[in-house]
């Protein structure tokens, strides 16, 4: 006999940087349908932007997220420019640079912290413990470049608020080289290990039709095949002047999602360290004073995909609209296909897998619709995919060599 | 070119065609072709569908969706405007793909912009107990 079961997950921590309220439908072992339900956090930034003047929405937007807090600044300065003739026609050549060097420091921390969790979320606690190990370096980095952690206030319209300085710059490098080998350690320990291939393969599947129909974006869409990325379509920054490559993977697995992050990785330290020997000594900041009327659009590849600002301004020193399109409303809404159709097992790293921060999710209810009600916390589901880890391990383990 | 495919396919329905930028198109249409417009950008030319905007202006609705040709990197902005401020409405587009849900939903609960024929058109971000008739991004609300 069937019953059939909904699974809330969801829907918020304080902590959590994307509150969703996910409910599974779920039939035995199988996921059946999906409802999510957003909007938990909704803060009404977009309004509260058409009060602010050009030069204070940039801390603004940045805390719209605090993973990826500088594209939001980012793409809404691009905007801003776009207005007044084009980031590349106003903003200084050392800007632009730095502007890069940023929006790539904070893709190796993003992608680290995704990897990190998604090693929790399979029972692989070591690979977790690693990666925020080498994400605190970056950070670091950070605090010693812009003065932040996180929320870095480095853009503003027409260049930077803050210069690289000369020493910092070997500390930065040092820094990079030291990532890589841990990268190396990433690389072999995903794509050699048995258990973590069974745990990724065919789990979680975007075909790249569905990745078209639901618009996905960044990591999500490349790993289904998708062949964008902002930073080589719409070159912003000093993107176009430098030699690295767009990921690419086929499946649209979770596998896939995994190997695109990391094989980015790489990408992105080969940036940062074209960017700090080219870089040459001038201004940083073009001192904008008038926003013209007139509406632009400004777009960035954030670690999660684009980021999209759009700016409507009618002269006066504020935006009359101001829309702002961030890469998972685009990526969770594709859970609906991701999810339905594997285990339950499954369906933490499925939602995890698109990357919406969805770590501190703690409440989750078991209710069976005949007549029993069973509340489980967040860390039931997740112990439930690391039991499915261990079994499959052992299977392993016990197959003769 | 793209942007000549656009104006051929499209030659009797668009109104107004401006280029602010290199890779920033806008050109507006009739609010009663905007699916057969998004049909032929989505599904015929292939763009990637961004996300739709919509602004509260002193004498109507403006509704624009954004859609990317990625190969180029250009954004075609398409531009509705809905003279009705009284009962604004529109045909819905996610009925043509489903990515196109969210942000109908997201706009007809902030500014009260109906789409018509929208397969699930529920509250996405605001409260459940949201009064009924307040939108939040409607000017003088």
């Amino acid at each position: 006999m069937s019953h059939k079961i909904i699974v809330p997950i969801g829907p918020y921590h304080p902590l959590q940087e994307e509150p969703e309220f996910f409910q599974l439908y779920v039939d035995g072992e199988k996921v059946v349908d999906i409802d999510i339900i957003i909007g938990y956090n909704h803060r009404g930034i977009e309004k509260l932007s058409e009060s602010k003047h050009f030069d204070q929405i940039p801390f603004l937007v940045e805390r719209i997220c605090g993973i990826c807090s500088s594209s939001h600044p980012y793409a809404y300065v691009l905007a801003v420019e776009n207005i007044l003739g084009g980031e590349q026609s106003i903003v200084p050549e050392r800007a632009l640079y730095i502007r890069t060097i940023i929006d790539e420091l904070q893709r190796i921390h993003s992608h680290l912290l995704w990897l990190g969790l998604t090693g929790h979320f399979i029972g692989y606690n070591t690979i977790w413990m690693w990666a925020w190990k080498y994400r605190e370096p970056v950070l670091d980095c950070f605090e010693m470049v812009t003065g932040n952690r996180n929320n870095y206030a480095m853009f503003k319209v027409g260049g930077i608020r803050r210069d690289v300085l000369d020493e910092d710059i070997p500390i930065l490098k040092k820094t990079l080289d030291e990532l890589l080998k841990a990268l190396d350690l990433f690389r072999g320990a995903i794509a050699d290990d048995p258990v973590i291939k069974s745990r990724l393969k065919n789990v979680g599947t975007l075909t790249k039709q569905q990745a078209i129909d639901w618009c996905v974006v960044g990591p999500t869409a490349r790993a289904s095949g998708i062949n964008i990325d902002v930073r080589r379509d719409e070159p912003y920054g000093v993107t176009d002047r430098l030699d690295w490559n767009v990921i690419l993977e086929k499946e649209g697995d979770i596998y896939c999602k995994t190997m695109v992050r990391i094989l980015e990785l790489y990408e992105s330290v080969r940036i940062i360290r074209q960017c700090l020997d080219k870089m040459t000594k001038g201004p940083i900041d073009a001192d904008v004073k008038d926003i013209p009327p007139g509406e632009g659009i400004g777009r960035v590849e954030a670690p999660r995909g684009e980021c999209f600002h759009y700016i409507k301004s009618d002269g006066t020193n504020r935006p009359i609209r101001h829309k702002i399109r961030s890469p998972s409303y685009m990526n969770v809404a594709s859970d609906k296909v991701g999810a339905v159709g594997g285990t339950i097992s499954d369906a933490t790293l499925t939602l995890a897998a698109v990357d919406p921060c969805y770590c501190c999710t703690e409440r989750v209810v078991v209710i069976n619709s005949l007549d029993n009600k069973k509340i489980m916390n967040g860390w039931d589901l997740i112990k439930l995919s690391q039991e499915k880890t261990l079994k499959i391990k052992e299977h392993y383990d016990g197959r003769p060599k | 070119m793209l942007r000549d495919k656009i104006k051929e396919k499209l030659s009797d329905k668009i109104l107004a065609w401006y280029e602010t930028s290199v890779k920033r198109i806008y050109f507006s249409v009739d609010k009663k072709h905007i699916t057969e417009t998004v049909k032929i950008l989505f599904c015929d030319l292939g763009l990637r569908f961004i996300t739709a905007s919509a602004t509260d202006l002193p004498s109507s609705f403006e509704v624009i969706y954004h859609f990317s040709n990625d190969p180029q990197g250009e954004i075609y902005s398409v531009r509705v405007l809905l003279e009705d401020k009284l009962k604004p409405e529109i045909d819905s587009i996610a009925n043509l793909f489903p990515g196109a849900e969210w942000i109908e939903r997201e706009i007809w609960e902030m500014l009260g912009i109906n789409f018509k024929g929208h397969p699930n058109l529920k509250k996405l971000l605001l409260a459940d107990d949201w009064p009924e008739g307040k939108y939040p991004l409607r000017n003088k609300q």
